[in-house]
């Protein structure tokens, strides 16, 4: 069996790529999966195209999927691999570029024929020294023909067997990094077994044999073996950034006894958080496809006025479909959580691709004087803590808040500590069933924190209206009168501002003063996080200052910004939270690093620029 | 009937607020049917006052939740139906009616209010319809005629105009009546059918505006007796008669329908069609909606009429059935589901 030599690894990254229709992602998730069912510490993204099957064979119609994963926590997906999955030479050639130099390259030598190079671009018969890699290790695998050939028994048509090849492949790969089979022959029967139990069989043989076909053709020269993480004891699951909004909005909606609604029209990359909720009929969430976005944030409108819990679900463009309703929402002072999956703007931009460019649309995007509460999300897994946290602060506030995702924080996974409801606070709504005296209900009558009550209808007595027009400060009448606008503009802005004293203090990471500050907020904390740490850990001086909380800022940051020399602001657009900080801290200077290419930052242009700022 | 509900009045109905419409507006009759209708179907229905919501868009008909006593959502331009969907399915139980005009139902609002009729959902959404932008100062609607003179069109326009019942029809509505500002007590009849109907009800009411577009239904509507002849009220079981000698009838001609005189030309009462509202193929009633001047009478009363499921129904059932059955009834148990492991 096995001859090949085992080498101890700290941490790996492999990407899986190929066309579109070769399922690449659900082979990513599976490797992802086996890895941390076998202890390890992961950190996954999908990288795919727009398009749901693009032409076969180029390079618009690969799809990626990179696996990070480690004998410790893993903030990132990595930069580069070490391990390249390309299921035809389109693949090869889209991914070239995240190579790790002398990276291994699994190929499927059938589909490197003359033809399907030059389809892939490519301008000669060798693709591997037209690339410059020939000397990388190069695993030439028949992986359609052994596929085929392990299947022979199957009684299966030939389209149907040659969707197995990416089982095949998941077995060469758990070969090469000693990973069980178990976890996924356990998927592959719950998936197909009811349905269809040759289909089954023919994944369960496929992968079967490609494992063997690695271990017994001495494919490679060493396998891997990457000892378990030394994560905190407890259970584990695997989540993404998407479903782990969804389930904080459950748990807030258990929390406080209000049932959650969800009007909203799908969207890349934030219609998964919508199909999570629709599964949910039995924890009783209701979920409407609204026939538009704007209907989606009606329909979460009006079940809020109702008496539930409304969130609705968008990216950019949606969000900018909802401004208006944003502004609704803010004037009747209704809670409502809108969620926005930052992707690549303007515009259609890049649908399937991650930025931070709505900030500012977040922020300021409707008309009038309209602040919002504004918190972001900074992994896969605290989208469960932020999801829950935007339903704590609008419920008990009464004022839309608006939580930003990114498309890296929706479609990425890792592993996840189960946590227990017992230990998130309460949720106090500030619902009214009666009035004090007795008397009619006055809507905008506020609490200490500038909340109104929340009366529903079908409560008796407590009936009133409220709508888009400027009301009385009191009785929810329509009001023209200038004093009134000008108390109640100041009164919603105040109300988001109280809101400060209700959060945590902003946090650093690494010493309290010093060199350099890097700020960072939202979806880039991993990359970040792990740029800091290893710079830290050769010694430099340098510390993370990473927000959650945008609208109201905590209120300790000027104390923080002044105890360093320099600060530089890191984000996936072309400023806009510098811009945003300058305006509420005039006296420190904010230095920048930008990227807007629809990716995630790399970990090595990060520490050269913060190389570079520390001189 | 529960025992907490009381013989309302009309005046338990209107709220002690102004009302600002103009001087003369066909919206005050409506709000008065409106009024009278509300503690007859608290009564039939056995629905609290509470119970009662008015949700609006933006526009003169939009101002009506202000002027009921009842609770109100006056919303945005067009956004009221889709207001209203969530307000119903997030509370079933509450009777919701919204107003709107032609305006912010078929234009801006047009995609909510398709929708809403397709859904099935138990509302009641009135239409006053007026032909004509009033709050903005008399620009022309998609319910305009062909040629209308407004400001915006100083030349006359050059598109058709939307017919509500037409549309309503082919969006799978299953309730369509129609009446006149005027006509206090059918208003308040359709209102009372259109709350009693499980289902979307679309009303319309054909509202004078007498600022920007005085008149304008006058050729069918300035007398009674033009009202008798040029208007028929459509009764569920009843034969197609109207004029005021009660001698004038709709019949089938073909695919087509045709005004006949009864006792000319051999004509008898048993040639004229009886109106079936319930009946679920829509093909007569579109016709008769589409019924104007000057060859044909312009249908009011309930035009169709048909039992149908509901989308809230079907949302609750759905939810309950799947709860009946269920693995998952918390959040710890939702998070511990599917593939989990120890790390010891």
């Amino acid at each position: 069996m096995d001859q090949s030599n085992k080498v101890e690894l700290e941490d790996v990254v492999i990407r899986f790529s190929g066309d579109s229709g070769d399922g690449m992602q659900l082979t990513g998730t599976l490797f992802s999966d086996a890895s941390a069912f076998s202890g390890n510490g992961i950190s996954t993204f999908p990288d795919y195209p727009a398009e749901i099957r693009a032409p076969q064979g180029t390079v618009a119609g690969v799809s990626g999927f990179q696996v990070h994963f480690g004998s410790s926590k893993m903030n990132t997906p990595g930069d580069y691999c070490d391990v390249l999955v390309a299921m035809n030479p389109a693949a090869l050639k889209a991914n070239a570029c995240w190579l790790k130099k002398s990276a291994t390259i699994i190929i499927d030598a059938d589909t490197y024929d003359e033809k399907s190079v030059a389809h892939a671009g490519f301008s000669t018969s060798d693709p591997f020294t037209e690339l410059g890699i020939q000397d990388y290790n190069i695993i030439p695998a028949p992986i359609t023909s052994m596929t085929k050939e392990a299947l022979a028994e199957v009684d299966l048509d030939l389209k149907s067997k040659l969707k197995c090849k990416n089982m095949f492949t998941l077995g060469i790969c758990f070969c090469l990094f000693s990973r069980p089979l178990e976890h996924t022959e356990k998927y592959i029967d719950a998936k197909f077994m009811k349905k269809n139990p040759e289909v089954a069989k023919a994944n369960k043989l496929a992968l079967k044999a490609g494992f063997n076909y690695a271990a017994n053709t001495h494919a490679f020269a060493n396998t891997y073996e990457i000892a378990p993480a030394d994560l905190p004891k407890g259970r584990y699951r695997s989540i993404n950034g998407n479903q782990a909004v969804a389930w904080g909005f459950i748990a807030a909606s258990e929390k406080s006894g209000r049932p959650l609604f969800c009007g909203s029209y799908p969207i890349t990359p934030a219609s998964v958080i919508l199909e999570e909720l629709a599964k949910r009929k039995d924890l009783g969430v209701k979920t409407m496809q609204a026939e538009d976005e704007i209907a989606g944030i009606c329909t979460a409108i009006g079940a809020s006025y109702a008496g539930n819990f409304a969130v609705t679900t968008t990216s950019g463009p949606g969000l900018s479909l909802k401004s208006e309703a944003m502004g609704l929402a803010v004037i009747t002072e209704l809670p409502l959580v809108i969620v926005n999956v930052q992707r690549g703007g303007p515009s259609t931009g890049l649908p399937t691709k991650t930025e931070q460019a709505d900030l500012l649309q977040s922020l300021w995007g409707r008309n009038g004087e309209c602040p919002l509460i504004v918190i972001a999300a900074s992994t896969p897994s605290d989208c469960f803590d932020y999801a829950f946290i935007a339903g704590k602060l609008t419920m008990e506030h009464m004022t839309p808040v608006l939580l930003l995702s990114d498309g890296y924080l929706a479609n990425g996974s890792e592993p996840w500590k189960i946590p227990s409801m017992k230990d998130y606070p309460a949720i106090n709504p500030p619902i009214v069933t009666k009035t004090e005296d007795g008397g009619p209900f006055m809507p905008y009558k506020r609490n200490e924190n500038l909340a109104r009550g929340w009366a529903f209808p079908g409560t008796p007595g407590m009936q009133h209206r409220i709508g888009g027009l400027e009301k009385d400060a009191l009785k929810g009448s329509v009001s023209h009168n200038p004093q009134n606008h000008q108390k109640m503009v100041d009164t919603r802005a105040a109300k988001v501002a109280k809101v400060q004293e209700f959060i945590p203090e902003q946090t650093v990471i690494g010493d309290d003063k010093g060199d350099l500050l890097v700020v960072g907020w939202g979806g880039t904390k991993g990359h970040l996080l792990t740029a800091v740490n290893t710079m830290r850990a050769e010694g430099k001086n340098v510390s993370l200052c990473h927000f959650n909380y945008i609208n109201p800022l905590p209120k300790n940051v000027g104390d923080i910004f002044k105890n360093f020399k320099k600060i530089v602001v890191c984000e996936l657009n072309s400023g806009q939270f510098a811009d945003y900080l300058r305006m509420h801290f005039q006296e420190f200077e904010f230095l920048q690093f930008n990227k807007v290419q629809g990716q995630p930052f790399t970990v090595v242009e990060l520490k050269d620029k913060f190389n570079s700022l520390l001189g | 009937m529960a025992d907490n509900i009381k013989n309302y009045t009309a005046q338990d109905f209107k709220s002690d607020q102004e009302v600002k419409w103009c001087p003369g507006c066909g919206d005050y009759a409506i709000l008065n049917a409106v009024a009278k209708a509300m503690p007859e179907v608290a009564k039939t229905a056995g629905i609290p006052h509470e119970r009662f919501v008015v949700v609006s868009g933006i526009g003169c008909s939009s101002r009506f939740p202000y002027y009921v006593n009842t609770y109100g959502f006056h919303g945005i331009h067009g956004r009221a139906a889709a207001i209203a969907t969530g307000m119903k399915v997030a509370n079933p139980e509450l009777s919701i009616w919204v107003t709107s005009g032609d305006g912010d139902s078929m234009a801006i609002g047009g995609n909510h209010f398709i929708h809403a009729v397709r859904r099935n959902i138990d509302l009641n959404l009135l239409i006053f319809n007026n032909q004509i932008y009033g709050l903005t100062k008399g620009q022309y609607s998609p319910t305009s005629e062909f040629g209308k003179v407004t400001k915006t069109s100083p030349f006359g326009t050059v598109e058709y105009p939307f017919r509500p019942g037409e549309l309503v029809i082919g969006a799978r509505g299953k309730f369509f009546a129609r009446s006149l500002d005027i006509e206090v007590a059918l208003t308040q009849q359709l209102c009372e059918a259109g709350a009693a109907h499980k289902g979307m009800s679309v009303i319309e009411v054909l509202q004078n505006c007498v600022i920007f577009n005085d008149k304008t239904f006058a050729k069918f509507t300035a007398t009674k007796e033009l009202r008798q002849e040029k208007t028929i009220i459509l009764r569920h079981g009843e034969r197609m008669i109207f004029g005021k000698d009660n001698n004038k009838g709709l019949r089938l001609n073909g695919f087509e329908l045709e005004v006949v005189t009864i006792g000319e030309n051999g004509i008898t009462e048993d040639d004229i069609l009886v109106h079936d509202a319930h009946n679920p193929n829509p093909s007569i009633h579109r016709m008769l909606v589409d019924m104007e001047g000057p060859d044909f009478p312009v249908a009011l009363g309930i035009i169709r009429d048909v039992q149908d499921i509901t989308y809230d129904d079907k949302v609750c059932s759905q939810v309950a059935d799947i709860q009946c059955n269920c693995q998952i009834h918390s959040v710890d148990e939702l998070l511990n589901s599917g593939n989990t492991w120890e790390v010891k």
